[in-house]
C-alpha cells in the first residue's frame, strides 16, 4: 500500500465520523493554543522586565545611602539614626576604580516649574553631564548638561519632552527661562520622548546640574549614584571597588548599599522563566489529556469498525498494514490539531499584543516546538495500543462483527 | 489447485474442544464450481474460512497452487489472499463511507497498484457489472443486488484464482439472487474456481460439484464421479 493511499484512507475514515473528528481536533488545538498563549504571556512578562532594566542603562550599578539590602527598614532607622549621606565627592572618588567607566550622581526632588502664566509640579533630577550616557537617554533638541566642575551650580536645565510641550507648545523653548522654585533656569535642551522606564517617566522630568539641585532643595546628600562598569565582566570588580572606596571614605564603616542591575535582572529573569515554564507545563497537561482522548476515540473507532477491519484482512491487508492505517489516522488527527492550535494560539497572541501593546508577547520557539512535539507525541503514543488492537483482531470473528 | 489433506479444525468452547472439521480431504481444480451445503454448525463456513486463509487448520496440510500455505505467517497469508482469493459475503461487507468505485478499488489500493492502473480496472469492472452510473453512490444508496454486484466486482478486481462466496444470495430476493448467481457462474467460465456455501438447494444444486457436510465431515459428493477427479 502506497504512503499517499494510507494517508487518503485515514483521511477518508476521519471524514466518515465528522463530529468526532472535529471535537478531537478542537481538544488538541485548545491544548496546543493554551501552551502557545500562556508561554507567550510569561515570556512577554520576562521580556518586559528585561527591557525595562536595560533601558535604565547597561552594566549599571546603583549605590544608595544606608545599609539596607533591599528597600526595607534598616536597624539604624529603628534607632532613629539617619544613614550618613553620600556626598558629591564620594561620587567623584569612585572614578579612581579602573573598573568603573563613568558615574552619574543623582539628587531628586519635586518643585513647581513655571513659565509665563503656566506652571506645574515636576520631578527635578540633579545630575551631571554623564547622566545622558549612563542612563542611555537621548536628546531631541539642544544639548544636555555641560561637562565641567560638578560643584558649579549653573542655572541651566534640560526638559522632558512632555514638560516642553506643556510649557512651550509649538516653540522649541531652547534659550528661554523657566522658574523652578525660587530660582531661574535657562533651557538648554529637550530630552527625546522615551516613555516610562521603571516607573519613571522621563518625559515629565526636568534635569539640572547636581550642585544647583542641592541649592534648590537645600541639601547636600545624593539620592543615588549610578555607576557604569567598563564591561559586563567588570561589574563584580566595580561593585567591590565601589564598596571599598566608600568604606574608606566613611571611616571604615560600610554604610552604603550597592546593587547591581545584573543581579536584580537575573533574579527577575529566573522567577519569570520559572513562571513561564510552570504555566506552560500546566497547559501541556491539557495536551496529555487530549492524547488520552485520542486514544479513547481510536479505541471506539476500532470497536465500531471491527467488520471493516475483518474485511480489510480478507482483502489482503496484513496486520502491519491495519496498524499503519489506524496509526496514520491518529497522527493525522493530532497533526491537524497541532496546526489548528498553533494558528489559534498565534491569533490569541496577536490579540493580547493588540490589547496590551506594552507587553512584548511572542511565543518562544521552544514552547512552540514543545507544544507540537507533545501533541504529536501523545497522539502517536496513545494510538499505538488501539492500532495494535485492531491489527490483532481475528478476521473470521471480525467479519462476523464480534 | 486447492488440496486439503487430513485437515481438522477444533475450537475451544468453555473447557471443551469442539471439532468443527474432521479429517477433511478435498481437491478443487481451477475452473471448478463447487457448492457446500449442510445444516448450521456442520462446519461449512469454517471450511470456507480455511480455504480463504482467514483461519488456520488445527492439523493437516493445505496446499494452494502447489505450495504449502498451512504455516505461512500473517504477511505471507495476506499476500496470498490479496493475489489469489476473492470473497463474497452474505452481508456484502462494503465500507459504508466509501463510494461503490472506492469499494471496488480497495483491494487494488491495499495491493499497492499504481493509481492509473487502478482507475482503468475500476472503470472496466463498473462497466462489466453495470454499475457505471452508480460509481459515486455510497452503499446505503444502492439496492441489495447492486451492493452484491459491487462486492463481486471488488472480489474479482485482483483477478483471483479462487472465489469464495458465503451465502451470496442470503440477503437477496429470488430474482436478484439469480442474477448474482449468474454473475458468479460467468467467472467459472473464466477458469476461476468458485466455491459457494449455501443453505439454498436451488443455489447449491446448480454447482457441478455438490458437497454435503454433516458434523465437520464431507458426507456426500454429487457430480464428482461424473468429472472423475475424486482421487486427484
Amino acid at each position: 500500500m502506497k504512503f499517499i493511499d494510507v494517508v487518503q484512507f485515514a483521511a477518508a475514515s476521519l471524514r466518515g465520523s465528522r463530529t468526532r473528528t472535529l471535537l478531537m481536533i478542537l481538544a488538541m488545538s485548545i491544548g496546543v493554543a493554551s501552551v502557545v498563549v500562556l508561554t507567550a504571556l510569561g515570556e512577554g512578562a520576562r521580556r518586559y522586565v528585561v527591557n525595562q532594566f536595560s533601558s535604565l542603562g547597561t552594566n549599571l550599578i546603583i549605590i544608595f545611602p544606608g545599609r539596607t539590602e533591599t528597600a526595607g527598614i534598616g536597624p539604624g532607622m529603628l534607632l532613629g539614626q539617619i544613614p550618613r549621606e553620600l556626598s558629591l565627592d564620594d561620587a567623584q572618588a569612585l572614578l579612581r576604580s579602573p573598573a568603573i567607566a563613568r558615574i552619574a550622581p543623582l539628587t531628586i526632588g519635586t518643585s513647581q516649574i513655571s513659565q509665563n502664566a503656566l506652571n506645574r509640579e515636576v520631578v527635578v533630577l540633579g545630575s551631571t553631564s554623564e547622566m545622558l550616557k549612563v542612563r542611555h537617554m537621548s536628546m531631541a533638541l539642544g544639548q544636555f548638561l555641560p561637562a565641567g566642575d560638578v560643584h558649579s551650580s549653573e542655572s541651566v536645565c534640560v526638559l522632558g519632552s512632555k514638560i516642553r510641550r506643556e510649557l512651550f507648545a509649538q516653540e522649541s523653548g531652547i534659550g528661554s527661562w523657566v522658574r523652578l522654585g525660587d530660582r531661574r533656569f535657562r533651557v538648554i535642551g529637550v530630552l527625546s520622548s522615551q516613555g516610562v522606564s521603571m516607573g519613571f517617566n522621563t518625559d515629565e522630568i526636568v534635569i539640572i546640574p547636581v550642585a544647583s539641585a542641592h541649592m534648590l532643595f537645600n541639601t547636600s546628600g545624593l539620592f543615588r549614584i549610578l555607576v557604569e562598569a567598563k564591561s559586563r565582566d567588570g561589574i563584580a570588580a566595580a561593585k567591590h571597588d565601589a564598596e571599598q572606596i566608600l568604606t574608606e571614605r566613611h571611616q571604615g564603616e560600610r554604610d552604603v548599599t550597592v546593587v547591581t542591575q545584573d543581579a536584580v535582572l537575573a533574579t527577575f529573569d529566573r522567577i519569570l522563566r520559572a513562571l513561564t515554564l510552570a504555566v506552560g507545563g500546566i497547559a501541556a497537561i491539557s495536551l496529555a489529556v487530549a492524547g488520552v482522548l485520542i486514544m479513547n476515540v481510536m479505541l471506539i473507532a476500532v470497536s465500531q469498525r471491527v467488520k471493516e477491519i475483518g474485511l480489510l484482512k480478507a482483502l489482503g491487508a496484513p496486520a502491519a498494514q491495519i496498524r499503519k492505517l489506524f496509526f496514520a489516522e491518529a497522527v493525522l488527527l493530532s497533526g491537524i490539531g497541532s496546526v489548528a492550535g498553533l494558528i489559534l494560539g498565534e491569533i490569541g497572541v496577536l490579540a493580547i499584543g493588540k490589547l496590551y501593546p506594552a507587553l512584548p508577547v511572542i511565543a518562544p520557539w521552544w514552547a512552540v516546538l514543545a507544544a507540537i512535539t507533545t501533541s504529536l507525541g501523545t497522539g502517536i503514543l496513545f494510538s499505538v495500543w488501539p492500532a495494535r488492537r485492531a491489527a490483532r483482531l481475528d478476521p473470521v470473528r471480525a467479519l462476523a462483527g464480534r | 489447485m486447492i488440496a486439503l489433506s487430513k485437515v481438522s479444525r477444533s475450537f475451544q468452547v468453555g473447557d471443551q474442544q469442539v471439532a468443527a472439521l474432521r479429517d477433511i480431504k478435498l481437491n478443487i481444480a481451477a475452473g471448478d464450481y463447487v457448492s457446500i451445503m449442510g445444516p448450521s454448525g456442520s462446519g461449512k463456513s469454517t471450511l470456507l474460512n480455511l480455504i480463504g486463509l482467514l483461519d488456520r487448520p488445527s492439523s493437516g496440510i493445505y496446499r494452494l497452487d502447489g505450495g504449502n500455505v498451512t504455516d505461512l505467517d500473517d504477511q505471507q497469508q495476506a499476500k496470498v489472499r490479496s493475489e489469489k482469493i476473492g470473497f463474497v459475503f452474505q452481508s456484502f461487507h462494503l465500507v459504508p463511507r466509501l463510494s461503490a468505485a472506492m469499494n471496488i478499488e480497495l483491494p487494488l489500493i491495499l495491493a499497492g497498484i499504481p493509481p492509473a492502473e487502478r482507475r482503468a480496472r475500476v472503470t472496466e469492472l463498473l462497466e462489466n457489472y453495470g454499475l457505471t452510473d452508480r460509481a459515486d453512490h455510497r452503499p446505503d444508496q444502492l439496492s441489495g443486488g447492486q451492493r452484491q454486484r459491487v462486492a463481486i466486482a471488488r472480489a474479482t478486481s485482483m483477478h483471483p484464482a479462487v472465489l469464495l462466496a458465503d451465502e451470496p444470495t442470503g440477503n437477496l430476493d429470488q430474482t436478484t439472487g439469480k442474477e448474482v448467481i449468474n454473475l458468479l457462474e460467468k467467472l467459472v467460465e473464466q477458469n476461476v474456481a468458485l466455491i459457494v456455501v449455501t443453505h439454498d438447494p436451488a443455489v447449491g444444486g446448480r454447482a457441478r460439484r455438490q458437497l454435503h457436510m454433516v458434523d465437520g465431515k464431507i458426507t456426500d459428493e454429487l457430480g464428482s464421479r461424473l468429472r472423475g477427479n475424486d482421487d486427484q
